[in-house]
């Protein structure tokens, strides 16, 4: 019989379906990933087996955790189960811990809940498991506060607390999501080794394929609250049945076609650029000054679509700014067009309006009390004389139609779309003055798959009708590779390695390019005529 | 049951705040009897058919007198929360758009030291420079409010700074009293008028007792802080006239916090969406 086996599960939340006849198991020391785009149902599976639906929601079914039906437990009772026989761990690990109690205090915490051993000995259990998940005492202390550590650390210690009392069970809910690359492959292989060595079942929940085909043993699509497809991760992968999964996997690959750029012609030049922030220790102490962006030079060219990749904290959003004319240099010049953006101790307007951006957060990048016609008509600001009347109105109806929305769209508020939609609202904006360079900061990063497909088809189609020159900022390999002519490799402040993007992603020179490529899962190859189900 | 208290709780706070505010408006034309009509021999009467809520000390009608002390009362609170707004909302605004320069240190440490002094200190500072009254008692609560709201504000305002759409806004070259006016104030507006109505009714119990202590509304303006003050000498001979005034008090102030509750759940689109 298997660890853990969901028979015709169905939630619904204040009567509306929110999961349908789920089935699905998982057996000791197996790794199954259940994948899907967002509102497919994944998390409120996970969330059904914990016992932790939100109020309102009503489950029918069967979930059998070691023989024990875990519906029909008291929350007493599940509380007994939780971190005792199945443990959890969350996607985003600051906000997952307390940032006020000690990594050591937090582990042994979960141990004293259930045990009652002396703290003493809960404390060892503690260390042993945090050397256990990669974070040795003699380096990582127990007194170690959350802030104090990395993401890939906060992971560790998240997953230490929920492996303390070696849970037969294990659920990841995106647990690399919101990692680096390199990180994610470490986070990956260890959660790997600690299946293999406590024979748990891990049930893992991710959007990303390359994930599932990297680890998993057994896959489960889901779809609109139901499951659409599950089996053998090497069958599944090689030979997808349903629509769907066949379709996320293309959408997961997609490539677009770029035009040829043009002759190239200097648009953006960027020289020596140093970015210094004063980091101040206390109120008194003394100011040290961190270097987040390091001697950095380079050229786009008109018509070039260059790609920035590096990890968080690497300086590219600080470089970002500081092409934005949002924050000043300390050193070296960046110019558009042969005209610094930074003009004394002012933006220069007149650069300024030959850029706009697009921004990652679809839901965060627009005032909520603006309509669309108000949120995508801003640049107009920069313009000494905007458009105004029918000009402006047709300003807007060609900037939605060009995104592939409607002009009526123009007089709906932002709520009323969805991410993609927004997405394409945020491209419009940019494209409204018709600027010389369109940033994208991880603008496609927080989009589903299948969407995020739709809008890189998008920008290549808009590519080939405008003469667009873009800088690409991601961390999404795959992605970069697909949509830039041009790419650059940025490390702790400095660009480590910059060429054509063909010949950086498969003759990689430096080592940091190297390490990166090879940590990001890759999705086996399958068969190729699975083009748009 | 719970979902419809948000707004029973809107409606019966609004109910008795309207009660007050029209008794107010009422005695700017007409009152039962004139509030200065001293008439020695019906003094400290019970209420009656005649004078519904009884006499005071000097024979005075209590109704009227609960009347024009509304029409005081409200108009402080409302002047000095609007003292604290005007002032108190631009600061935190200018504070939050200049975050970590100089001028935002200036601006919140200035408003620090105004929360040090307890209102009632600043209060007598005033009215010992410029002696009593109802001006210089609501100069004195307003300055009050401005450290709350400039608090309140900048605090709001920070962490809609750090969103895209500012930075989007920021991109397109405006300047900060222009997000600040067109982005930032139209999101921070529910918040400030739920704080705006607790800091209402904090403002008519500070008029209370600004005038319980003699620096509120000085005589023959009636207050509700000195119609308790005078009756304290009298309570055990005739309790009704330290409990009337004392009531009004009471209601208005809760009245005034059921509303800033009601708002505050109507306002927030979180609890809205979960109705």
């Amino acid at each position: 019989m298997s660890l853990l086996q969901v028979n015709h599960l169905s939630v619904a939340i204040h009567a509306h379906p929110v999961l349908q006849d789920i089935s699905l198991n998982v057996d000791a020391g197996e790794i199954v990933a259940l994948t899907g785009e967002s509102g497919s149902g994944k998390s409120m599976t996970s969330l059904a087996v914990m016992g932790l639906l939100p109020r309102g929601a009503q489950a029918k079914g069967q979930i059998m955790l070691d023989g024990t039906d875990l519906l029909a437990q008291s929350e007493a009772q599940l509380c007994g189960l939780r971190g005792r026989a199945m443990g959890m761990i969350f996607q985003e690990p600051m906000t997952a811990l307390n940032p006020v109690q000690t990594i050591g205090d937090q582990v042994a915490e979960t141990i004293l809940v259930h045990e009652k051993t002396p703290r003493a000995v809960a404390q060892d259990c503690a260390a042993a498991m945090l050397a256990r998940v990669g974070l040795p005492g003699d380096r990582f202390p127990l007194s170690r506060y959350p802030h104090e550590l990395s993401g890939g650390q906060r992971q560790r210690v998240g997953l230490a607390m929920a492996i303390a009392l070696r849970p037969r069970l294990l659920i990841a809910d995106e647990p690399t999501t919101a990692l680096d690359v390199t990180t994610q492959a470490q986070i990956l292989g260890l959660l790997k080794e600690l299946v293999a060595d406590f024979g748990m079942g891990l049930l893992l929940i991710t959007h990303d394929l390359a994930v599932v085909g990297s680890i998993a043993d057994r896959v489960v699509v889901m779809q609109k609250g139901r499951v659409v497809e599950a089996g053998p991760t090497a069958t599944l992968l090689a030979a997808p049945a349903h629509p769907y999964t066949r379709m996320l996997f293309a959408a997961s690959r997609h490539r677009v076609d770029l035009p040829s750029p043009p002759l190239p012609k200097p648009l953006l030049e960027v020289r020596q650029v140093v970015r210094d922030y004063r980091v101040r220790r206390g109120m008194l102490g003394r100011a040290a000054r961190f270097r987040a962006v390091d001697d950095v030079s380079f050229t786009l060219q008109r018509g070039e679509r260059l790609g920035l990749v590096g990890e968080s904290g690497c300086g590219k959003s600080t470089l970002t700014r500081a092409i934005l004319g949002l924050e000043q240099v300390q050193g070296g010049t960046i110019t558009l067009e042969g005209e610094p953006v930074w003009t004394g101790a002012r933006a220069n307007r007149g650069v300024r309006r030959k850029m706009q951006v697009v921004f990652q957060d679809p839901y965060g990048s627009f005032n909520p009390r603006h309509r669309v016609d108000r949120l995508i008509t801003e640049p107009f600001h920069l313009l000494d004389r905007p458009p105004t009347g029918p000009d402006r109105q047709d300003a807007i109806a060609e900037a939605l139609t060009s995104v592939g929305l409607s002009p009526a769209d123009a007089g709906k508020f932002i709520h009323e779309f969805s991410g993609g939609q927004r997405q394409r609202i945020a491209i419009a904006r940019a494209l409204i003055i018709k600027p010389a360079l369109i940033v994208f900061d991880e603008a496609v990063s927080a989009l589903d798959v299948s969407v995020r497909a739709q809008v890189l088809d998008l920008l290549a189609d808009l590519c080939r009708r405008y003469p667009l020159s873009y800088l690409f900022i991601s961390h999404d390999l795959t992605v970069v590779r697909s949509i830039t002519d041009r790419v650059m490799v940025m490390q702790a402040g400095k660009i480590v390695e910059a060429g054509a993007t063909e010949a950086v992603f498969s003759a990689p020179q430096h080592p940091y390019t190297r390490a990166l490529i090879a940590a990001a899962p890759r999705l086996p190859d399958i068969a190729r005529p699975l083009i748009h189900a | 049951m719970s979902r419809h208290w948000p707004n029973r709780s809107l409606m019966i706070g609004a109910a008795l705040v309207l009660v007050f505010i029209s008794g107010g408006m009422v005695s700017l034309l007409w009152t039962p009897y004139a509030i200065d009509g001293v008439d020695i021999p019906n003094k400290m009467l019970m209420p009656s058919a005649a004078h519904w809520l009884g006499t005071d000390h000097l024979g005075r009608d209590i109704l009227s007198m609960i009347m024009v002390g509304a029409q005081t009362s409200i108009a402080v609170a409302v002047l000095a929360v609007g003292i604290g707004m005007g002032v108190g909302i631009p600061l935190g605004l200018w504070a939050a758009a200049r975050a970590g320069g100089w001028l935002d240190e200036v601006i919140m440490r200035g408003n620090d030291l105004v929360f040090a002094f307890p209102s009632l200190v600043i209060a007598i500072l005033i009215t010992a420079v410029f002696g009593p009254g109802a001006v210089n008692a609501i100069i004195a609560i307003g300055i009050f409010n401005i450290p709350v709201f400039a608090r309140l504000t900048r605090g709001a305002a920070l962490s809609l700074w750090r969103r895209d759409f500012v930075l989007a806004a920021r991109v397109s070259g405006k300047s900060g009293l222009r997000i600040s006016a067109e982005h930032i104030l139209p999101n921070i507006t529910s918040l400030l008028i739920v704080q705006g109505t607790i800091q209402f009714s904090l403002g008519i119990l500070a008029e209370a007792g600004l005038s319980y202590v003699g620096l509120g509304a000085q005589p023959p303006i009636p207050s509700w802080g000195r119609m308790l003050a005078e009756s304290q000498t009298l309570v055990s001979l005739a309790p009704q006239l330290a409990l009337i005034p004392g009531l009004a008090i009471v209601l208005t102030v809760l009245g005034l916090n059921l509303m800033g509750d009601g708002l505050r759940d109507m306002l927030d689109p979180r609890i809205r969406a979960e109705r």
